[in-house]
């Protein structure tokens, strides 16, 4: 291991400003047809009061696990989540209490929102859950704010009497009218018509700026990082492989899993098209868990650089909660 | 050559309400080999447009107009010419159609189906040609034993390409065939559909939202709005300097990593997206356009010249070329 690893892990979270959600050392495993998929395999995260973090990676590298596990849906196996320097706690009030701090926005809105459901009965519901004091001035705030105006204009509507990008916003108020202080959103506007995503993202924008709000964005969609976070991370099979501020990461990768997911961007010069199956939390591999794909390993650049060996052979470190640009890889290390 | 040719076509849903003007007039043609992109907001007609190219719509739907597919009216054909063209002459892949595989056949099966209805093979032989296919979307042959749920969703994608294959036909028509999936497999899937057009000389009509991955795939580009084609050009020349502001408006959603300009700053296009049955009068963008004139809410656009083998129906293209 080189110095500056052993430094950075030594004082894990000193360069995030006011962390407010953190998870620490996190493990979260399921057991299908009696073998251990390790979905979320030893993650440090931390998201800082008004930030937005992107987490990004491919389809079933368990992005949406460390979601529902950050807001308590999903217990770790081992490792915990932090809210405000405190362990979560699991008991139902000290959860609900927790959802009130920290919700959780999903990817598809029609799914989301019941259809015999008016817009206010829909964004009124967790104001009730948790006995709000002027629901109806909570429920036109909440609108409001999520760019429904004039809120009485909607109030009645159902949601097929909406857009998609609509009914996204409400999906939004709901969330907001608890007054949170993180949003996680999954994929929010994966399902949206192009011209209505720009809509949706600049509207998170605004919140950030205007009430301070933070956010963990979960997304495979670089361009959305590159949109509205201040820092990335991009997860390979349950970890997290690189990660740091967003002109850094995604300019400058130093991961070639980064790399390659970069390079397959419409225009951008070389691709890396990764083959092989997508990989399985069932079976991950021994020494840096992207080896069997890596391109930099394939191409001998690694050997080149006399890391070869270890790249088949020796596990990685966990990379820890830094704001400060860090991958977790052999040949990135060996060649600065 | 041109293969595909439609004019004045459109498309008419009635529905217990009234009518749903779905496609309005749209005039295009596909040279062989070449491949072209339709885009456009949900709602916009593309998938309305791609069904009635083979005549695939539901009964309560109206075509007008012409298409002539290598010189044959679809909208005229006998029932049996009809079947025919449809795997030999022209397939589609239908927008989400990978979620309706069978669930209990075994792919290899499905794939097989059309090349066995068509009596272009025997049984035995059928076999062989799937093995064949499969290897042509990069699936190794013995996926053929596999079902549906023991493929992930980039190869479940790759498996509907090669059933849209199985008949060698000349045209694929491509309904949003990567939306949905993860970046990576989108790559795998898009290079598959890059090289099968360049290889085997066969043309393609690929319809998306987003403009920079038909722009990647496609050398022309369609852009549609409430119906009607608003834009057509060289691909690259359509997504980068785009005539007509909702071009302008959907090539600007999906940023360029790296650009400066868009850093922090989504762009979306305000406004709802228009209601069929109620299209304002006028140019129909107008309500949503940063540009209008006043003019707009009453003027017939059409689709005016915009240089070289490019036109937009935008009244300020048509007075750009009157000026010069
Ligand atoms: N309840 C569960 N039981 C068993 N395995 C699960 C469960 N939930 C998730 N997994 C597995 O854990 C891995 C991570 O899944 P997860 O949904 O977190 O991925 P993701 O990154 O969100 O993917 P996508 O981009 O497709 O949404 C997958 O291999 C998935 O099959
Ligand atoms: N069977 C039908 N009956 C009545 N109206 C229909 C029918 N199918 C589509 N429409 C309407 O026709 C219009 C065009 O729909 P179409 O599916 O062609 O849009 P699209 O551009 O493919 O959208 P998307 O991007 O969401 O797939 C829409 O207003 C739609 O509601
Ligand atoms: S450690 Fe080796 S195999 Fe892993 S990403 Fe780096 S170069 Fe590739
Ligand atoms: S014709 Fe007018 S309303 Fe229509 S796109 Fe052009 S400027 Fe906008
Ligand atoms: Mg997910
Ligand atoms: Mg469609």
């Amino acid at each position: 291991m080189t110095e500056t690893t052993e430094t950075r892990t030594a004082d894990p979270v000193a360069t995030v400003s006011s962390t407010l959600l953190e998870a620490r050392d996190l493990h979260v495993e399921f057991t299908s047809r009696g073998r251990r998929a390790r979905a979320v395999d030893g993650v440090n995260l931390s998201l800082g009061a008004g930030e937005i973090v992107a987490l990004v990676g491919e389809s079933g590298c368990g992005k949406t696990t460390l979601a529902r596990t950050l807001l308590g849906l999903e217990r770790p196996t081992s490792g915990e989540v932090r809210y405000g320097g405190q362990p979560l706690k699991y008991g139902s009030k000290a959860l609900k209490a927790y959802r009130r701090q920290v919700q959780l926005v999903l990817q598809d809105p029609t799914g989301s929102l019941n259809p015999r459901q008016t817009v206010y009965e829909a964004v009124a519901e967790g104001p009730r859950i948790h006995r709000m004091p002027d629901e109806a001035e909570v429920v036109n705030s909440a609108l409001a704010r999520a760019g429904l105006r004039p809120p009485e204009r909607f109030l009645l509507r159902y949601p097929h009497e909406l857009s998609g990008g609509q009914r996204q916003r409400v999906v939004i108020a709901g969330a907001l009218a608890l007054n949170p202080k993180v949003l996680v959103a999954d994929e929010p506007v994966a399902s949206l018509d192009a011209s209505v995503r720009g809509e949706i993202l600049a509207l998170m924008l605004k919140l950030r700026d205007d009430l301070g709000l933070s956010a963990l964005v979960v997304t495979h969609d670089l361009g959305l990082a590159w949109n509205i976070a201040d820092r990335v991370a991009v997860m390979y099979l349950g970890r997290i492989v690189e990660s740091g501020p967003v002109e850094q990461v995604l300019t400058a990768p130093r991961h070639p899993y980064t790399q390659a997911l970069l390079s397959v961007l419409p225009e951008s010069p070389e691709r890396v098209v990764l083959t092989g199956e997508p990989p399985d939390p069932t079976r991950i591999p021994g020494g840096c868990r992207f080896h069997a794909r890596c391109q930099i390993l394939a191409s001998g650049k690694a050997a080149e650089a006399g890391v070869d060996a270890r790249c088949r052979g020796e596990l990685l470190d966990i990379l820890p909660a830094s704001a400060l640009s860090q991958a977790a890889c052999h040949y990135a290390d060996a060649t600065g | 050559m041109t293969l595909l040719e439609l004019d004045d076509v459109s498309v008419t849903y009635r529905i217990a309400a009234g009518e749903v003007p779905a496609v309005r007039g749209v005039s295009l043609s596909l040279d062989s080999g070449a491949a072209l992109g339709v885009a456009g907001e949900s709602g916009s007609g593309k998938s309305t447009l791609a069904m009635a190219l083979l005549r695939l719509l539901p009964r309560d739907a109206r075509v007008g107009g012409r298409i002539l597919l290598d010189g044959e009216d679809v909208l005229t054909m006998k029932w049996g010419r009809l079947r025919a063209v449809r795997w030999a002459e022209a397939s589609i892949v239908f927008q989400g159609a990978q979620h309706g595989l069978n669930a209990v056949r075994r792919i290899g099966d499905q794939i097989a189906e059309p090349i066995l209805v068509h009596g272009l093979a025997k049984p035995d032989e059928a076999a062989k040609r799937v093995a064949e296919l499969l290897e042509q979307v990069g699936l190794p042959a013995w996926r053929a034993r596999s079902y549906p749920h023991e493929l992930s969703g980039g190869q479940r994608q790759r498996v509907m390409i090669a059933m849209a294959l199985a008949c060698s036909p000349k045209l694929i028509i491509a309904d949003e065939p990567t939306t949905a999936l993860d970046v990576m497999v989108q790559a795998q899937v898009l290079t598959l559909i890059k090289d099968l057009v360049a290889e085997h000389g066969i043309s393609l009509i690929m319809i998306s939202h987003d403009l920079s991955v038909l722009a990647d795939v496609c050398d022309r580009l369609a852009v549609m709005y409430a119906g009607r084609l608003v834009e057509h050009g060289p691909s690259l020349e359509v997504f980068h300097d785009a005539r007509h502001p909702y071009s302008k408006a959907l090539a600007a959603a999906f940023p360029t990593v790296g650009d400066p300009v868009s850093r922090l700053a989504p762009k979306g296009l305000g406004g709802d997206p228009p209601d069929p049955m109620h299209l304002p009068a006028g140019c129909p963008f107008h309500p949503r356009c940063p540009v209008a004139l006043e003019e707009c809410s009453t003027l017939d656009v059409e689709l005016w010249p915009a240089g070289d083998r490019r036109a937009a129906a935008c009244v300020h293209v048509r007075s750009k070329e009157e000026a010069s």
